[in-house]
């Protein structure tokens, strides 16, 4: 299974080494620059590579690639979710998953590391057992373990590897018990020229955070969970239960997690909240261009579109952009040609719009494709597939739990074909 | 303090100051002189002081910077004596940086390393779980061959351990030994036996990775475990599950034969999968295929983990389903991994990997979701690339048109690379899609217009290839080329123009000359690509129109003659010798033309992924598309099945000699083994209350240690007595074992008389002492053992025969037939959905921690409608008829509504128009109407069908049937047990809700029935022929139960007879519509009544 890992920075330094059988020289990683040169850009790099002796896959993540080494045929999946699964518990102990952070804790990330992998196969991947055998680091602690010589490795060894639920540990205990869910709903679409939507699908997940006593039994029931056809769960529900009664019934781990994901596919209907009228165009004459957008409202359920920003990657040749913004402002970075219009609240009323001229470099062809836009927006209290959340009950404990569900609209892949 | 400088580690300064004044004077005169000389050496050398001091927090500091001297790539070695010392230390964390440290450089400083070994013997010993696993994890990682035997018998050790983790971390032990010392493999594959048949889920995921990397070939171990991991999987950690998974695909492809029948005879046996009658299998080819219960087992069992959060989980089990599932049922893998696709990018290059594959097979498991694979202009260009592969093998001539203006999109793309891809994928669908080809071609005629140089040269290459596949009159757009010419400077297009020239030079006899012409002007200058071809376009031009080119021929071919090239050279060379007539090469000139102008046949367009599918799914090597080290081939299909008896997991297993693998390899330890086995179901025994989820075969195992205690005195003696000695009375005791199974059976329902049917099987067949006797028998001789091996399994046969009739025994190998009792279905022709429900529902409450409520699902009747209603006769209609049936299916319109089905039937002479559905009363009554039908011709009939929102009453629904000219008034009355829906539920749930609607909620009643209606296939069949309700599976032989529920408002009604000695019989309804239950009792009456 994985041999060893590399943490390479986007520089190409390779700042943290461990390996899980015996040693293998760094040299290995020559294969993967030559692949990262030649992809130019870091997103290009195939995932998968392949050596005389050995197989690296890797995984690019917060400008950090994660690369590891491999051997013997292993499903390629395997190795990639392990990585992220890494990274994402790098992200759960330190706030971010960044080179800084890892090279300032590098004993936590090695003790971490030591107990996810043994002998190349994962051991421990869930939180909530990590984090009883190694604390994640606070200010408080730091400071008194300077000055009493603790650690931050648990005194008390993990229960929770051998219990029936290893996501939750027992004896949690709060004074203020709450339960507080998420739901978060992306619209990734692509929208015509003209205006119509050529695909829109949702993507769907509810985030939990859970901060019960004891052993709570929760069940969540929905309104509508016939929208819901295609799901995946945290380990914790009972899939038969949501089969028989499509309802979600759990014993929550403890903490931030989770605890499903929906996909509501491009043949259902979506609605698309907002239209976007543009126009791009260059002249071949005045090496110059005209750009104009408006955007405004339309299937917003008579909520509000907040932090809306515009993205568009302009082509090469387009030196730098003059501009008026009837509303919030525009940057435009001349080295990444990237034009970022950052709206903010949409006003019904009044359409924002962004119109005036671009200046194109001389002697270079037009581009011909314009380039598309790629829109961001929230819209609060709205869940736009129209899922909701009946009740929460809970069972198994006697206090009483402050219950709570947030619903939020984002943008996904939202793009604009100009 | 500046030595603190030196230090990048965090913490560090601070140390260094405690070192400072912990130290002795020398070591102060070496950290002044840090400043002076920071090199690695003297770096190291204050650390190897700090790990000698007695403070613990100082000792921690070092192993902390040490590690990250490891973490990045530094060298630390020589520390090696200083730290080895701290590996008793108390403090958790120190140890855990020592263990760390160890494993990384031990494999260097192997005679150091033996130190610490007497730490991690002693560790093993320790009472606490944690620490005896942790130290087994250690003491394996350390590279040094000199502890082999020591890690040998940890292993050992460790595998017998009580505690489940513990298992878990030996077998990951093994296969770190295994790659120590692969000497050790006959010793570790029987730990990996032992830990196969552990039943934690903690251990399973383990060992099976132990199995797959020290003994993937050794799949008789799997045999007896099959089923227990099968039912394992949902509750093992998601590691362990996509190792199981693709161990089981390989399996199942050794043991069972393929579900992939031929095409139309495939489709005809769908209703056997569906209706879950698994009767055994027969091996004639003429047969209809019937799936293995345990190949059924695998695919029900891992279908829920489709719905993992992990992707490997997802994809696992999506391959197991492409190369396990029948064709039919490959589909549903589909949407998992559509989803998969919102996933990180990395995720998304693998799946679309194994969707272009899959693809290509199967169009039409993807096209639903093909707007899915639409590209971003931000995706990256390798996920583009295969999302424009997966939507070219998704053409068809239906959606053709979206797709190319979804590629018309594409190929304006900035990222020119993949607007190549595109223009290529647009030539790929105009081959394989006639339809398009010529609006490919013109599309693809104006691309050579675009300003792109990559994209006019891809243009013109696709168009070369699509011209050669469409050899007919093209001669405008290779004209066109033509003009394009001296504006092309890709080398490749411009060769690919060349070629066309001259391969049609025929049909553009004015141009190709002057563009021969052309090209002898600028021949030193071009790409060397392009001079071959111009070699050829002269060629051929000179053999079909030497009169005008002979000249320019020779010039070129001269110039090639002096070529830097030495192709270019050895072409001109050949080309010479052929075309031009000589004395030497008289003969082969003659056919010069026959050789350069020959038709040629088109290049394929095809996909990358053809030849994919020889790699497993989801594998490296499939992503690759090369074989990987360790890449076990996924084996064909057996013809025929080995020997499926080989999974029943018994306390004895019967004839093993029918399994040839098994008996060949357990033979000689087979003592030990069924020691073993005995163990193990004590073990389970104890097992059983803790763990939650139970899986049929242990209980199937536990049903068999009951029959041993419910059994006489004597045969239990026996049983256990031959278990102990040799093998051949443990046969005759098998065989008893089956017996007493058998008995016990019938003792579960008494009605079946067992011994009068033994008795006069054995009569029938002639065949010797069955029962009790048998065992008796063979357990004083164990040779006449030989003999009742070979008769007892016929009898066996035959009362399995009597206690269920609906199983068909036709083969020899019957003697599995005991253990598909968890399989098969109940011996009723209830619905299959209410016996899955209710193993799902077991299985559900034995994972539960709190009360959960019952199930009730509604389900579609299995009993079809025979009544058909007269709703209007075509006297009184002037030639409109109608009847009406009730469905029983649920209503599409509204949930509430009772669906009917009305025929209408023209009987007149003139045609009926527009026939619809007019006034009703009373006002309330919900209708939802049936289109009007516009013209209904003299003699024809049509179905409509309408939904009714009777509430719950049996107050007819009156209404207009409309013609053009007329309107007859209607009425359908239905019978109350149309207002139900049949549901199913489990016997538990019946009596609990029973329980709950007495008194006033019940109507009972003593009936009288008619000698033919006692057998309970009767009761069922009247029953459900006046009420639409689902049996409920019974364990009481002279009850039947039914349950259904109103369709308008959703109550419960339960329907139970319970026969008495007599021919009468008590019949009981409960549910809160009390008048439905007396109007249901009177029906029901009234059926049982007749004969």
């Amino acid at each position: 299974m994985i041999h060893s890992l590399f943490v390479i920075n986007h520089l190409g330094d390779i700042f943290l080494e461990k390996h899980w059988k015996s040693v293998i020289s760094r040299s290995v990683c020559d294969y993967f620059f030559e692949a990262r040169e030649k992809a130019v850009d870091p997103e290009n790099v195939p995932p998968v590579l392949q050596t005389p002796h050995h197989y690296l896959i890797s995984i690019y993540r917060g400008k950090l690639f994660f690369l590891s080494v491999i051997q013997t045929e292993v499903p390629p999946l395997f190795v990639i979710e392990f990585l992220h699964r890494v990274a994402d518990t790098f992200q759960d102990y330190f706030g971010e998953c960044s080179e800084s952070v890892i090279s300032d804790n590098v004993v936590i990330v090695y003790e971490l590391l030591e107990e996810m992998l043994d002998n190349g196969f994962p051991l421990a991947t869930e939180s909530n057992v990590l984090k009883e055998m190694i604390r994640p680091p606070n200010i408080l602690r730091s400071v008194v373990n300077t000055l009493t010589g603790g650690s931050n490795v648990g005194e008390t060894l993990p229960q929770g590897q051998l219990s029936n639920i290893p996501w939750r540990r027992a004896g949690v205990k709060y004074t203020n018990n709450e339960a507080y869910f998420d739901v978060t709903e992306e619209i990734d679409a692509i929208v015509d020229k003209s205006g119509t939507t050529v695909s829109a699908e949702i993507q769907g997940v509810i985030e939990a955070c859970v901060k019960l006593s004891g052993m709570p039994d929760l069940t969540m029931s929905f309104m509508n969970p016939r929208l819901l056809d295609d799901v995946s769960f945290h380990p914790c529900v009972r899939f038969r239960r949501w089969e028989s009664e499509r309802v979600l019934s759990f014993i929550p781990p403890d903490g931030n997690f989770t605890l499903m994901t929906y996909h509501i596919s491009s043949q259902n209907l979506v609605a698309i909240p907002v239209y976007v009228k543009q126009s791009i165009s260059f002249f071949e004459a005045g090496s110059c261009g005209r750009l104009d957008i408006t955007i405004g409202p339309k299937q917003t359920m008579g909520k509000t579109v907040e932090d809306l920003k515009v993205t568009v990657h302009m082509p090469k040749a387009v030196l730098n952009a003059n501009l008026t913004a009837s509303q919030g402002n525009y940057t435009y970075d001349f080295t990444t040609k990237l034009l970022v219009w950052d709206i903010g609240k949409l006003n019904p009323q009044k359409l924002p719009n962004l119109r005036g001229s671009l200046s194109m470099q001389t002697g270079v062809p037009n581009p011909e494709e314009n380039p598309s836009l790629n829109i961001d927006l929230k819209i609060q209290q709205l869940a736009i597939s129209g899922l909701k959340v009946s009740r929460l009950d809970m069972y198994g404990e006697m206090y009483k739990p402050f219950k709570g569900v947030k619903y939020v609209t984002k943008a996904g892949k939202f793009q604009v074909r100009t | 303090m500046s030595t603190g400088v030196s230090y990048n580690d965090q913490g560090g300064a601070e140390a260094a100051v405690e070192a400072g004044q912990e130290s002795t004077p020398t070591s102060s005169s070496t950290g002044a002189a840090f400043g002076l000389f920071s090199a690695d050496f003297k770096k190291n050398e204050d650390l190897k002081e700090m790990l000698e001091s007695n403070k613990e927090s100082l000792k921690l500091e070092a192993m902390k910077r040490i590690v990250g001297l490891i973490a990045k790539g530094k060298s630390a070695s020589e520390l090696f004596p200083a730290v080895v010392k701290n590996v008793a230390s108390k403090n958790i964390e120190l140890k855990k940086l020592v263990y760390v440290y160890l494993v990384r450089y031990a494999e260097k400083q192997q005679d150091l390393a033996l130190l610490s070994i007497s730490t991690f013997q002693r560790a093993l010993k320790d009472p606490n779980q944690f620490i005896r696993a942790s130290a087994l994890r250690v003491l394996s990682s350390i590279r040094v061959p000199i502890i082999v035997p020591i890690m040998m018998l940890a292993i050992k050790e460790a595998a017998a351990d009580l505690s489940p983790y513990v298992r878990k971390t030996s077998a990951h032990a093994i296969q770190k030994l295994y790659s120590l010392d692969p000497d050790q493999k006959e010793q570790l594959i029987e730990v990996i036996e032992k830990l196969l048949k552990d039943k934690s889920t903690l251990v399973a995921g383990s060992v099976v990775m132990a199995f797959e990397e020290v003994c993937p070939d050794r799949i008789d171990l799997i045999h007896k475990n099959y089923r227990k991991l099968c039912n394992l999987l949902v509750d093992v950690e998601e590691w362990g599950q996509v190792v199981i998974i693709s161990m089981l695909t390989r399996y199942a492809r050794t043991q069972f034969t393929s579900p992939w029948t031929e095409g139309a005879e495939f489709d005809e046996n769908k209703a056997f999968y569906d209706s879950d009658s698994e009767e055994k299998k027969d091996q004639t080819e003429a047969k209809p295929y019937i799936m293995d219960p345990d190949h059924r087992l695998l695919l029900r069992n891992t279908k829920p983990l489709l719905q993992s959060r992990n992707t490997a989980v997802v994809m696992a089990v999506a391959q197991l389903y492409w190369h396990l599932a029948p064709k039919h049922e490959v589909s549903i893998v589909t949407k998992s991994l559509v989803r998969l696709l919102r996933s990180h990018r990395e995720v998304q290059y693998i799946v679309l990997q194994n969707i272009a594959t899959m693809s290509i097979q199967r169009k039409g498991m993807f096209e639903p979701f093909i707007k899915s694979f639409y590209v971003r202009s931000t995706d990256a260009t390798h996920i583009k690339t295969l999302k424009l592969e997966i939507l070219t093998n998704l053409a068809n001539e239906a959606n053709i048109s979206t797709i190319l203006r979804e590629f018309q999109t594409y190929v304006k793309s900035q990222d020119k690379a993949f607007a190549a891809a595109t223009i290529q994928a647009i030539g790929r669908c105009a081959t394989n899609i006639s339809e398009v080809t010529d609006t490919c071609l013109n599309g693809l005629v104006l691309l050579l217009s675009n300003r792109d140089e990559t994209v006019v040269a891809e243009s013109i290459v696709v168009i070369k290839k699509l011209l050669q596949t469409q050899p007919t009159q093209h001669g405008d757009i290779i004209k066109h080329m033509a003009k394009l010419f001296d504006n092309v400077t890709v080398p490749m297009a411009r060769a690919s123009i060349l070629w066309l020239m001259g391969e049609y030079c025929e049909k553009v006899p004015k141009i190709a000359p002057d563009v021969l012409r052309k090209m002898a002007k600028t021949f030193t200058a071009e790409e060397d690509i392009v001079k071959l071809q111009t070699v050829n376009l002269a060629a051929k031009l000179y053999l079909t129109n030497s009169k005008q080119t002979k000249l320019l021929t020779q010039y070129i071919l001269n110039l090639g003659k002096y070529d830097q090239n030495y192709d270019i050279r050895d072409r001109t060379r050949f080309i010479r010798q052929l075309i031009v007539p000589n004395e030497k090469s008289g003969a082969l000139s003659k056919y010069a033309r026959r050789i350069l102008l020959a038709p040629k046949p088109a290049p394929g367009l095809e996909s990358a992924f053809k030849d994919r599918d020889r790699y497993q799914l989801g594998t490296l090597s499939h992503s690759l598309n090369l074989k990987a080290t360790g890449y076990q081939e996924l084996p064909d299909w057996p013809a025929v099945a080995p020997d499926q008896s080989v999974r029943n997991v018994e306390i004895v297993e019967p004839l093993r000699e029918s399994a040839p693998i098994v008996g060949k390899t357990k033979q000689p330890k087979s003592d030990k083994f069924y020691s073993d086995d005995e163990d193990e179901k004590e073990e389970e025994g104890s097992d059983s209350s803790g763990s939650g989820s139970e899986d049929s075969s242990s209980s199937s195992e536990e049903s068999g240690s009951e029959s041993e205690e419910e059994s006489s005195e004597d045969s239990e003696k026996t049983s256990s007595d031959s278990g102990k000695s040799s093998s051949g009375s443990e046969k005759s005791s098998s065989e008893s074992e089956s017996d007493q199974k058998k008995k016990k059976k019938t003792k579960k329902a008494p009605q079946k008389k067992s011994k009068p049917a033994g008795d006069s099987d054995s009569d029938e067949n002639g065949n010797g002492p069955v029962g009790q006797a048998s065992s008796s028998s063979s357990e004083s001789s164990s040779d006449s053992e030989s003999d009742s091996e070979s008769d007892s399994p016929a009898p066996k046969k035959k009362t399995e025969e009597k206690a269920k009739p609906k199983v068909a025994v036709n083969s020899k190998k019957e003697v599995s037939l005991l253990d598909l009792d968890d399989f098969s279905p109940a011996p009723t022709n209830a619905p299959k959905p209410s016996v899955l429900s209710q193993s799902l529902l077991s299985d559900l409450e034995g994972l539960s921690l709190s009360n959960i409520s019952s199930t009730v699902q509604v389900t579609t009747s299995s009993f079809g409608p025979l009544k058909t209603y007269e709703l209007l006769h075509h006297m009184t209609g002037k030639g409109l008829s109608a009847k009406y049936h009730f469905p029983r299916q649920p209503c599409l319109y509204q949930p509430s509504m009772v669906a009917v089905q009305v025929i209408l039937t023209n009987s007149s002479d003139h045609a009926l128009e527009e026939i619809h559905i007019g006034d009703q009363s009373p006002a309330s009554l919900n209708i939802h109407c049936f289109n009007t039908i516009e013209r209904l011709e003299p003699g024809a009939s049509v179905t409509v069908s309408m939904g009714i929102d009777f509430s719950d009453s049996t107050q007819a629904a009156n209404f207009q049937l409309c013609t053009k000219e007329d309107q007859f008034s209607v009425s359908i009355q239905p019978a109350v047990g149309e207002l139900l829906m049949a549901s199913t539920m489990t016997e538990q749930d019946f009596c609990k809700e029973q329980g709950k609607l007495q008194g006033m909620n019940e109507a009972s009643a003593t009936i009288t029935m008619a000698t033919a209606n006692a057998s309970r296939q009767a009761i069922n069949k009247q029953v459900l022929s006046v009420a639409n309700v689902g049996e409920v599976p019974s364990s009481q032989n002279n009850f039947s139960r039914f349950a259904g529920q109103t369709v308008s408002s959703r109550a419960l009604v339960l329907v139970s007879l319970e026969l008495s000695e007599s021919s009468g019989a008590l019949l009981t309804i409960n549910t809160e519509k009390s008048v439905m239950a007396s109007m249901l009792l009177q029906d029901l009456k009234q059926a049982f009544a007749q004969a």
